[in-house]
């Protein structure tokens, strides 16, 4: 009943930036700290304070810009939105409205297979507020001001993404292109990247576009393809049932995969927003954005095509290895120190990416360095050990027993390449196995696995798999 | 008259200002005549003369990305009307 109606996505994207200090002060932005230990006067809209406004965020907004192929707008203006919360002391968030830093971008995502231009509305900058602690005190809310100014980039697009599969792999990419750029840390358990989806839907063909739900705050990517997927269905029933999509803000439940309406009130959306009068329009020139382009590091999509073009990767290969700057940085690393560029691939690609998703670590956090991984390259590729033996040496490296040549000293894992030790081997086995040896010679050539395996087994996979080929079909030639 | 008292009553509750109702009789008309005011303006045929944002011929000059401030929690606690292990409280906010 769901193909009837297609579904229109729009994603407000919350990236804090990566600054030392405050949006409008001189705080420190640390997370984690005690609270309220970095919130000066001006967070905390003491009177009498002005803010003054961060240089680096104007760097950080431009390469988002630039990275997004976007208007940079050379004059901008912040505003007031004004709300009363208590997290919020100044009872106005700074942000921009008319004027924002950043216009007109697009970003290409790919699903299943094909690729989509999605417009890039803009990207504002704004302060974060406080956080609120509920329940802190009997009747009472805790405030911690820390998180006060901090600087955020809100990142709007486009009503086009089509699916919950479409917003993930919008919000992926984004994700991996401002840790790209160095502009956000990406981290989303300490809320540095954090996502609304604004949610409609309308009967197929229809131009209009249908009332919207919008939900906030969803901190994971599979929470987003949830709530998304949840709400979209939600509508969809309520349509066909005769009812009407309500405009308003809703709650994503993980637990109950369902979203609930935040019962705000409607006067909350009446945000009065008017110039700042604390802040004069920031003016930017043409040489403040050259020198930011200057300075921008390669981007994921240049990156994926100089692997496929300089190391021969597949595209495959080049994609998973591009999807975070981390991953190909180690790679990168890996073939700097001598290893050859498609063995580097299977292995970052392979074992690594393995041993990360199963113990839910970043690249950075990785025990086996690039340098390691470099080392142990190089014993398969001068046959010190086989491409099977080498799952184990890493296993090894990645417990923390040394690098490569430690844990194959260690555990005796030498290849055994010495002809004559493998030639008596295999004259033994073949002594053994005289039925096999018959049934090979008339023509059984399937047995011929068996002996490889008998060889391998008597040395506990160590003897070099080309030598032991060549020689057993030597032998067994008779 | 370009509001009316219910227009009033909602931009004092955006405001969190109590006015009585005695006041809003005085309010709804003093801020209607404000309003007419602009509305005289925006008769002004403007077309090609710049936006204003700031009365100021300047730009906004821009701050080193820079920690400059220590902890003075305690100092600026100290007058808060209630505190409990370094947070601000307040009278519960329901969600």
């Amino acid at each position: 009943m769901y193909s009837n109606w297609e579904t229109v996505i729009g994603l407000e994207i919350h990236a804090q930036l990566s600054t030392n200090s405050k949006l409008f002060s001189g705080s420190s932005i640390a997370y984690g700290a005690e609270p309220n230990t970095q919130a000066n006067e001006v967070d905390l809209a003491l009177p009498g304070t002005l803010p003054v406004l961060n240089k680096e965020v104007m760097n950080l907004a431009a390469r988002l810009g630039i990275a997004l192929n976007a208007t940079i707008n050379k004059r901008s203006v912040f505003e007031r939105k004004n709300y009363f919360y208590p997290d919020l002391p100044k009872g106005y968030q700074t942000s921009q409205l008319e004027l924002p830093i950043v216009e007109h971008g697009e970003l290409f995502i790919s699903v299943n297979g094909e690729e989509k231009r999605i417009g890039v509305t803009r990207a504002h900058l704004e302060e974060d507020a406080g956080k609120s602690i509920h329940g802190a005190a009997e009747g009472c809310t805790g405030i911690d001001l820390n998180r006060a100014g901090t600087p955020l980039l809100e990142i709007v697009s486009e009503p086009e993404l089509s699916s919950a599969a479409e917003a993930v792999a919008y919000m992926k990419k984004l994700h991996s292109l401002v840790q790209y750029i160095g502009i956000c840390d990406g981290n989303m358990q300490e809320g540095s990247f954090r996502c609304d989806a604004n949610v409609s839907v309308r009967p197929k063909g229809q131009e209009e576009l249908g009332t919207r739900a919008e939900i906030k705050n969803i901190n994971s990517f599979r929470f987003v393809e949830k709530a998304i997927n949840y709400e979209i269905e939600r509508q969809i029933d309520l349509i066909e049932d005769g009812g009407e999509v309500v405009q308003e803000t809703r709650l994503y439940d993980a637990e109950k995969n369902e979203t609930r309406s935040m019962r705000s009130k409607e006067e909350a959306n009446d945000y009065r927003y008017f110039p700042c009068p604390d802040l004069l329009p920031v003016v930017i020139d043409d040489s403040f954005i050259d020198a930011v382009r200057g300075d921008m590091p390669e981007l994921p999509d240049a990156k994926k095509a100089r692997f496929v073009s300089d190391f021969g990767l597949s595209d495959e290969d080049a994609a998973q290895l591009t999807n975070s700057r981390p991953m190909a940085d180690y790679f990168e690393a890996v073939v700097a120190d001598g290893v050859e560029a498609k063995m580097a691939a299977n292995w970052c690609n392979g074992e690594l990416s393995a041993w990360l998703n199963k113990e839910e670590k970043d690249v950075a956090e990785s025990p086996v360095s690039a340098a390691m991984l470099a080392g142990m390259c190089k014993r398969i590729a001068d046959n010190t050990i086989s491409n099977k033996i080498a799952k184990e040496v890493f296993e090894g490296m990645w417990n923390g027993e040394g690098d490569a040549d430690a844990v194959i000293d260690a555990k005796g894992l030498k290849q055994i390449t010495d002809t004559g030790a493998i030639e008596a081997m295999i004259d033994e086995i073949i002594a053994n196995n005289a039925g096999q040896v018959e049934q090979y010679r008339a023509g059984k050539e399937k047995v011929f696995g068996f002996f490889v395996g008998q060889v391998m087994k008597a040395t506990q996979g160590k003897a070099n798999p080309a030598q032991v080929n060549q020689i057993l079909k030597q032998k067994l030639a008779g | 008259m370009s509001l009316d008292i219910d227009a009033v009553k909602n931009i004092a509750h955006l405001a969190r200002i109590d006015v009585s109702e005695k006041d809003l009789e005085t309010y709804t008309k003093d801020l209607s005549n404000i309003l007419d005011m602009v509305d005289q303006m925006n008769a002004v045929d403007v077309t090609g003369v710049e936006p204003l944002s700031n009365a100021l011929d300047a730009t906004q000059r821009l701050r080193a990305d820079v920690v400059t401030e220590t902890n003075k929690r305690e100092a600026l606690q100290a007058n808060a009307p209630a505190t409990e292990d370094g947070v601000f409280l307040v009278p519960r906010v329901i969600e």
